[in-house]
């Protein structure tokens, strides 16, 4: 009884994640334009914070949610194909930056992730509903397929529509670098937050129980495929998002950026880190964004040595190397004031507790 | 009328390459519920077998057939053994992720040694032109239906009058009770891999007799779409493999014929949506009810 209760009152643990999540902003933010980080390595620390994104996200689907959709690159494809268009519409229109000044990317980039997230999200439910309709592995297919298809749409749409929308093979060029660090952390902070209260919330306890047993959950009264529906939407929403992201910050897209491989280099950040940990997602997702970076040497083989990670974690540690822990920074200081506080609450209660 | 015709036969070739690809994805998860997404890898693994024993050890092409069906057998029983078996108790998503890991491994293995680039196949089965009534049917391609047909009767075979095909049946109902009759379950289901991955490598050898290239990605692709035409015919059916690769072959051809032969990946994918909403069993599947 004791373990579990706050101490804590609940508005004031967000306040105090808020706080400390907002000082780390302005801490790095200052950082970055004071030039005390390069703007080659603050290139990297965005590219973690997509990693996050998208790593958090496909965490929602597959240790959550326990299905494994194989194409989270496709989603990523299509919004950062649908807000890098946006943004580039937005640059062409001469008169928004003379009215709006230069920060007109401010107003229009957060609009242009959105709508990359919902053009994601509105393929993920043509996609879920007809194959979480169903036990069984047919999302791990369709999403893969998906995947490859996109790829493919994204090479010859324009042959099909007469114009110019996605360049082909040659890619979209010349996208405003819109994507700041700030932007990036910011829209990392959104994601963990709202998955996070997601899956504390009656949702949450839904689609876990649909993980741990489908019949079961099915028997009282959750309704699985509207939530395993959900949980992919919501993922992919992210997955756009982070693809909008992505967009900004290379400022070129080509359709063979999002194939299967990147498809897989997600599914190992979430694998390694522990399925269904959003710290585990986190940390190996920085990890392995950071790592090829940093050894040139460790980039090349890279693939090889994910598929390795990916059948050797299941094989030996089959939860990743988190488990499903998450790390809760009020739960500590939760045990905390209780050690404070001295035993003697303890000891008056009596033994039941210990 | 002729071009017909030639986009028929086209059709029912590679439809015979998805129905023997697909017989082995049907017969896996018919036995452990598992999409061995590493069974399309394995037919690349069949080329670049036939390949090396042609090209790098010059030997001659009926060699280079039965090494390379006996690699691909090899390989699937390897992979069974070294991956699938230590999981066989835990949750589906762990298996479905090892396969997946499995599949890359040996996609980048071969990038890593072969190379990126396609290797040329050197013919394997050559003979000169069908003539059927004016119509010239290719050699390739009627070997290919022939040899696909052929094998499908020997596996229903096995399946149906076999002392080994009642264990595969047993224990593909029920495991547990299969095991309690004195079925020995591991070597059933090593025995399923055998057969599924040998006929991966016949397919293999016929693909890339139609196709006379190997590259490290030709398995994945190859392999998806089988997987769609085995959930097409039914999964787990026999019958219903070949029924569902011919079903894909035609429909890829027929696309190609249109001139949209950019769009065929797509619609397979378009294929297998509509299955799923509207006979999820497929043609020839019955329903499994799942007991509680």
């Amino acid at each position: 009884m004791k373990r579990n209760q706050m101490l804590i009152p609940m508005p004031l643990r967000y306040l105090i994640n808020a706080v400390l999540f907002a000082a780390f902003l302005w801490i790095m933010n200052s950082l970055i334009t004071g030039g005390a980080i390069s703007r080659y390595h603050s290139g990297i620390i965005s590219s973690i914070g997509i990693s996050i994104i998208l790593a958090v996200s496909l965490n929602m689907a597959t240790g959550y949610l326990g299905q494994l959709p194989l194409g989270h690159a496709g989603f990523m494809a299509l919004g950062a194909y649908t807000s890098a268009l946006i943004m580039k519409s937005a640059a062409a229109a001469k008169g928004l930056e003379s009215a709006l000044g230069a920060s007109y990317a401010a107003y229009f980039f957060p609009a242009a992730l959105v709508a990359g997230g919902l053009a994601a999200a509105l393929f993920a439910l043509l996609i879920g509903m007809p194959a979480l309709r169903l036990r069984g592995d047919y999302l791990a297919i369709l999403t893969l397929g998906f995947g490859e298809i996109i790829r493919v749409v994204l090479l010859n749409i324009d042959n099909v529509l007469g114009f110019k929308l996605t360049n082909g093979a040659a890619g979209l060029q010349k996208i405003p670098t819109t994507t700041t660090f700030l932007f990036t952390f910011i829209f990392v902070g959104i994601t963990c937050f709202v998955i996070h209260t997601m899956m504390k919330s009656r949702h949450g306890r839904a689609i876990l129980s649909i993980r741990e047993n489908e019949i079961a959950a099915e028997s009282c009264g959750i309704s699985t495929t509207y939530y395993k529906t959900l949980g992919f939407v919501v993922s992919a929403f992210f997955a756009g998002i982070a693809g909008g992201l992505y967009a900004g910050n290379v400022g070129i897209l080509n359709p063979s950026s999002f194939g299967f491989m990147k498809s897989i280099e997600i599914l190992v950040m979430v694998v390694l880190g522990g399925m269904g940990s959003m710290l585990g997602s986190v940390l190996s997702a920085s990890v392995l964004t950071a790592l090829p970076e940093l050894l040139r040497s460790f980039a090349e083989n890279r693939m090889v040595v994910y598929s390795l990670v990916l059948v050797i974690v299941m094989i030996f540690k089959p939860t990743g190397l988190m488990g499903t822990y998450d790390f809760s920074l009020n739960g500590l200081l939760d045990k905390l004031i209780l050690k404070l506080k001295g035993g003697n609450a303890r000891f008056q209660k009596g033994g039941p507790d210990e | 009328m002729s071009l017909v015709i030639s986009q028929l036969i086209n059709g029912l070739q590679s439809g015979s390459i998805y129905a023997l690809v697909a017989l082995g994805y049907s017969m896996v998860y018919g036995i452990i519920m598992l999409l061995n997404f590493a069974h399309g890898d394995i037919i690349m693994v069949g080329a670049y077998a036939a390949w090396f024993v042609m090209v790098r050890l010059s030997l001659n092409p009926v060699l280079a057939i039965i090494l390379a069906i006996l690699a691909c057998t090899v390989l699937g029983v390897v992979i069974e053994k070294v991956a699938y078996t230590p999981l066989r108790s835990s949750p589906r998503l762990s298996l479905l992720i090892t396969a997946i890991g499995i599949s890359f491994l040996l996609e980048n293995l071969a990038q890593r040694v072969f190379g990126a680039g396609a290797q040329k196949v050197p013919a394997l089965i050559s003979g000169p032109a069908i003539e059927i009534g004016g119509q010239r049917f290719s050699f390739i391609a009627m070997v290919t239906i022939v040899v696909s047909v052929v094998s499908m009767a020997l596996l229903t075979f096995l399946v149906r009058k076999t002392k080994m095909g009642k264990a595969m049946r047993a224990v593909s109902e029920d495991m547990g009770t299969a095991q309690l009759m004195g079925i020995n379950v591991n070597l059933t289901i090593s025995f399923t891999f055998a057969v599924g991955s040998a006929l991966a490598g016949i397919g293999s050898i016929l693909y890339s007799c139609a196709y006379p290239q190997a590259s490290p990605t030709m398995g994945a692709m190859l392999g998806l779409k089988a997987f769609v035409a085995a959930v097409l015919g039914g999964i787990g059916s026999i019958p219903g493999a070949m029924l569902g690769g011919f079903c894909i072959g035609l429909a890829e051809a027929i696309v190609s014929a249109v001139g949209l032969s950019v769009w065929k990946d797509g619609v397979v994918f378009a294929i297998l949506i509509v299955v799923l909403v509207v006979k999820p069993t497929g043609i020839l599947g019955r329903a499994i009810r799942e007991k509680v």
